[in-house]
């Protein structure tokens, strides 16, 4: 008891002793800190766009729905759905049900060119023919400005994201499709999803403009509960007139979203090591220089019998306090110059945009701070043994 | 650069001035200081800690201007020159002895000695060769090739004294040379100075605090609140 | 010369400091290269854009299809020496993370019009004798190790094949490759005829069409003559020069260049900081020393060169070494996996880090330089 209590004083003081003298080398310890606050900073940046696109991806889907797409297809703009087949997968077992009958939606969806207000060039926007259960099916969905469109008329509503990113689709405006302009009359959200991105129609008007007769592309249901998945999907699956694939919502954004979330994720990482590297050797110049300036004192402490593991331990100490620092610094930039930062990019798989916003999530904080500690270890490791082990003797004549 | 000038002697300072400003005070350290100093001579300087004699020596070698008053060498007002032909003037006329030797850590004994060489236009060859001759000359030939830490004080000290004497300069100016050596030491060191003075005719200007090393100068005069005189003052009067 | 030793010993006095100084910088300088190939990558050929060819899709979007008949057309217009039409098949190759472009053209106009795809003759003769034939670039070909004479099969996730099925096989005829650097080596390409045959549905529809037009500079009016003709047909066209459009699609993925230029530019700035420190450190310690040169008759400004010599040596050894190494570790392949249609460092931007090096030097080292040339003899000798 005795000798751990001597031990922690000897740290203590030793620690207090260094921080001291911290004063005379604030200009390394400075440099290591913004070194640090870079790295972290960056990282965590670069890292919330992708935890931006899959809050974005996750916010679409409900625990409650499903996606019916022709099987084989990868996503709903390769996918094709007869009317008739969709009126069968409407009788399907576990489906919620509401006044207008079973909740599922069967769906259009194609591409339309707009201009984005941040460059002036052309983007592909996603317009989505929808039927009246659309609004049902997805829960989070709520009008903000204006009004529903006419079921049957040639007007459409935006999301908020689209409404956003491109130019041309406030209330008032018109988007030209086939050669004719259908009105922008509402602005809806959808709980911060994909949805927020597209524009919708009436289906039965989206069909004849893109000669597609009675067929659509997928079939959004609502299910009963999350338990009722697994009969709907096995219905479906044995019935010999479909030929079709049910995956939950959840699931089918994740493979969405898979390639880009891994992509942004892949080159973050990559970045954010390489740098890591440069921040470690930048804390390890620091840590060097600060105990060979102290060289002398922290042998003198030795040669009045203070011991090697409380002098390696204060040296770990300074480095990891200043990498906290650092990390801290860097993680709080990164989350006021960018939380919440709006941007939008190409969804591969439905080649649109996506609207997103950059998320730095505490667990990415966590990440940060935790990355910077690491480093503050390596930079402190070496030289604190070096300082432990040198001969006293010599470090007492060193200059 | 021309001969020495007869009367007025090797080293001429005249009504020299020296204030150093400590923030806001002045500090008065030489006022009103003449000094004629032949050619050949070995002059000793002493005197009392703050007594200005480093200043004094300073001055000499053109590492510090006067606030007032002229310093001339060699017939050359060094107090007027620019800052960069002062230094230049000094690489090719003074060679320099520190208290506390001054050796460049990371240089052998003759790349050290071989420095003051770099800023002349000789080739490697004849670097080398005049670095090996003033090694000889301070009797450290065996130690061409060792770094400052495996040698002794008196050894650093001359090779200090060698990469002084390598540009063959018109003075030597030494500012406590034996202050950190042993006895043994600094008296081979003060051999060396007398040699040197003696056999070659270096004009030496020496600062000490120690008797013993100022009895072997040609001269002694005593430095004590700014003013020059032959004869050491009493701490009394 | 003579003071390179001098400061060449300078750097070697502290040693661990110096080899962490230089690695800093290497690896800023590694990230820069890197970062500049992964820039280029994004960009998608912009830079290798014909200066000579347009693209012309539907109005609407890239995705709506446009009648075979309009190439007739198009061709008519005067200034236009010629027209091709390609299609996007969207299949996948065994799994969905395979990606590359796989195109039905027809064999020689494609390959007059595109002369960057080189092609061995015997191949294109190959290729025009079998229906079923297909071209590969040298890029995919090396990724999925394919040689002439395999059987590709491809799954269609659009195109289903008369009578429902939607595999799709292809023998291989032959393998080009990209006369420039930039050249996109990634694409399949098989024949138009083949595919409209064999389609269930969207008989004589293509994708868009690639037009060379005689004379660059009459561009716009081109791009308007050809717009005009299909203006309020039900197949109306959008016509743009081939970078404009290759620019289009490449901001839509965001403004890359622009987040990778931050990136860079952030991680410079640390490493500056940290390399001025370590320098302003190091003259810092060095007073007396320097003190001294400037007694035994070292001018001011011999001694600012000194300590910007000793800046500069750092800078250029870890500079010079992280732009090797950056060049290295891209040649080494693109780390998606094969995704990305090209990768490699432009020489433009290792230009700009030569630049660079120079650039942090003076920066970097300007302070410490000055002060050191600044030192007052005297006050730096009594300390």
């Amino acid at each position: 008891m005795a000798g751990l209590f001597n031990w922690v004083s000897q740290i203590a003081s030793i620690a207090l002793f260094n921080l001291r003298s911290m004063p005379q080398r604030v200009g390394s310890s400075v440099t290591a800190v913004i070194g640090i606050a870079g790295v972290v900073a960056v990282m965590v940046s670069v890292l919330s766009i992708a935890q931006g696109i899959l809050s974005t991806m996750e916010n679409s889907a409900s625990p409650n729905n499903a996606i019916v797409l022709r099987s084989g297809a990868t996503s709903e703009m390769m996918s094709i759905v007869v009317g008739d087949d969709a009126r069968i997968i409407a009788e399907a077992p576990g489906l919620a049900r509401g006044e207008g009958g079973a909740l599922a939606s069967p769906e259009l969806f194609v591409i339309i060119n707009l201009s984005k207000r941040s460059t002036g060039t052309d983007a592909n926007v996603p317009l989505r023919g929808v039927t009246p259960q659309a609004p049902l099916v997805r829960d989070r969905f709520r009008l903000v400005e204006g009004r529903m469109f006419e079921w049957g008329r040639n007007e459409v509503i935006v999301g908020v994201g689209a409404q956003r990113e491109f130019e041309g689709l406030d209330i008032g405006s018109s988007i030209t499709v086939a050669k004719e302009d259908w009105p922008v009359v509402g602005i809806f959200e959808s709980g911060g999803g994909l949805a927020e991105t597209e524009i919708w129609v009436d289906a039965l008007v989206l069909q004849p403009a893109y000669q597609r007769g009675n067929s659509y592309q997928a079939v959004y249901a609502k299910l009963e509960s999350p338990q009722a998945f697994q009969s709907f999907k096995d219905a479906l699956t044995s019935d010999p007139r479909l030929n079709v694939k049910s995956l939950r919502e959840s699931e089918y954004y994740a493979e969405q979203s898979a390639v880009l979330y891994n992509l942004i994720t892949g080159l973050g990482t990559l970045i954010a090591v390489i740098m890591g590297l440069g921040a470690t050797f930048g804390a390890l110049n620091t840590m060097y220089t600060a105990v060979s300036a102290r060289a002398r004192e922290i042998a003198t402490l030795r040669a009045l019998g203070f011991r090697s593991g409380p002098v390696v331990i204060s040296v770990l100490f300074e480095s990891l306090m200043l990498a906290l620092l650092g990390g801290v610094i860097g993680a709080v930039l990164a989350w006021l110059a960018f939380d919440g930062f709006r941007a939008a990019t190409l969804n591969w798989s439905s080649f649109s945009q996506v609207a997103f916003a950059f998320d730095v999530t505490p667990g990415l904080l966590a990440l940060g701070v935790s990355f910077a500690l690491l480093i503050g270890l390596v930079g402190g490791l070496f030289p604190a043994v070096r300082a432990a082990r040198q001969p006293v003797s010599e470090a007492l004549r060193e200059q | 650069m021309t001969e020495s000038a007869g009367l007025q002697g090797l080293v001429s300072v005249r009504n020299v001035d020296k204030v150093f400003k400590r923030g806001s005070e002045e500090i008065h350290v030489l006022g009103g200081l003449d000094l004629q100093i032949p050619e050949g001579e070995f002059l000793a300087l002493m005197g009392p800690s703050g007594s200005g004699k480093s200043t004094l020596l300073n001055l000499i070698g053109g590492l510090d201007r006067p606030s007032q008053g002229a310093v001339e060498v060699g017939g050359e007002r060094i107090d007027q020159l620019s800052d960069r032909r002062l230094a230049a003037w000094r690489a090719r006329h003074v060679g320099l002895v520190f208290q506390f030797y001054n050796l460049m850590p990371m240089l052998n004994a003759q790349k050290n000695v071989e420095l003051p060489l770099l800023l002349t236009h000789l080739s490697r060859s004849d670097r080398k060769k005049r670095a090996a001759i003033a090694l000889d000359i301070v009797g450290l030939s065996h130690r061409l090739n060792h770094y400052p830490r495996t040698l002794s004080g008196g050894e650093q000290q001359r090779v200090g004294i060698a990469r002084a004497i390598v540009t063959d300069p018109t003075l030597l100016l030494c500012d406590e040379p034996t202050g950190d050596l042993d006895r043994k030491s600094g008296d081979e060191v003060l051999e060396l100075l007398q040699a040197l003075n003696r056999e070659q005719g270096k004009t030496i200007v020496m600062v000490t605090h120690d008797i013993h090393a100022a009895a072997r100068a040609t001269r002694t005069l005593y430095l004590n609140k700014g003013r020059l005189t032959t004869e050491p003052e009493d701490l009394v009067a | 010369m003579k003071f390179l030793y001098l400061v060449w010993t300078n750097l070697k006095r502290k040693k661990m400091r110096t080899v962490l100084t230089v690695l800093s910088i290497l690896v800023a300088f590694l990230l820069f290269a890197y970062l500049a190939a992964i820039r280029q990558s994004f960009s998608q050929g912009i830079d290798v854009a014909g200066l000579d060819r347009l693209i012309v899709r539907h109005k609407v979007s890239i995705i709506q299809l446009l009648p075979v008949a309009h190439e007739a057309r198009i061709e008519q217009v005067e200034g236009v020496v010629d027209a091709v039409h390609q299609t996007w098949f969207g299949g996948v190759y065994q799994k969905p993370t395979n990606f590359f472009p796989q195109m039905p053209v027809d064999p020689e106009e494609y390959i007059a019009m595109y002369p960057e795809v080189l092609l061995g003759d015997a191949e294109r003769e190959a290729w025009l004798n079998t229906r079923s034939g297909a071209v590969a670039g040298r890029q995919i070909a090396d990724r999925f190790g394919w040689k002439i004479g395999d059987r590709i099969p491809i799954n269609a996730t659009i195109w289903t094949r008369k009578g429902g099925a939607s595999t799709w096989e292809f023998d291989l005829v032959g393998i080009y490759d990209g006369a420039e650097r930039g050249t996109d080596t990634s694409m399949f390409l098989f024949r138009y005829d083949f595919f409209d045959e064999s389609r269930q549905f969207g008989q004589g529809l293509v994708g868009w069409y690639t037009v060379r037009i005689a004379d660059p500079e009459r561009s716009a009016e081109m791009v308007a003559a050809i717009d005009a003709i299909f203006a309020n047909s039900q197949y109306e066209t959008k016509t743009e020069a081939e970078g404009a459009f290759l620019q289009g699609f490449a901001d839509q993925i965001g403004n890359v260049g622009l987040i990778i230029t931050a990136i860079v530019a952030a991680v410079f700035f640390t490493i500056l900081i940290v390399a001025g420190n370590t320098m302003a450190y190091s003259v810092r310690e060095r007073t007396n020393e320097l003190a001294v040169l400037k007694a035994l008759g070292f001018s001011d400004r011999g001694v600012l060169g000194l300590v910007l010599g000793e800046c500069f040596l750092l800078t250029a050894i870890g500079g010079g070494l992280g732009l090797f190494l950056g060049w290295l570790l891209v040649s080494m392949g693109d780390p998606t996996g094969g995704s990305l249609p090209v990768f490699y460092i432009p020489n433009r931007d290792m230009l700009v880090g030569v630049v660079l090096i120079v650039l942090m030097t003076v920066v970097a080292g300007i302070l410490p330089a000055l002060q050191a040339g600044r030192l007052q003899i005297a006050d730096a000798l009594r300390r």
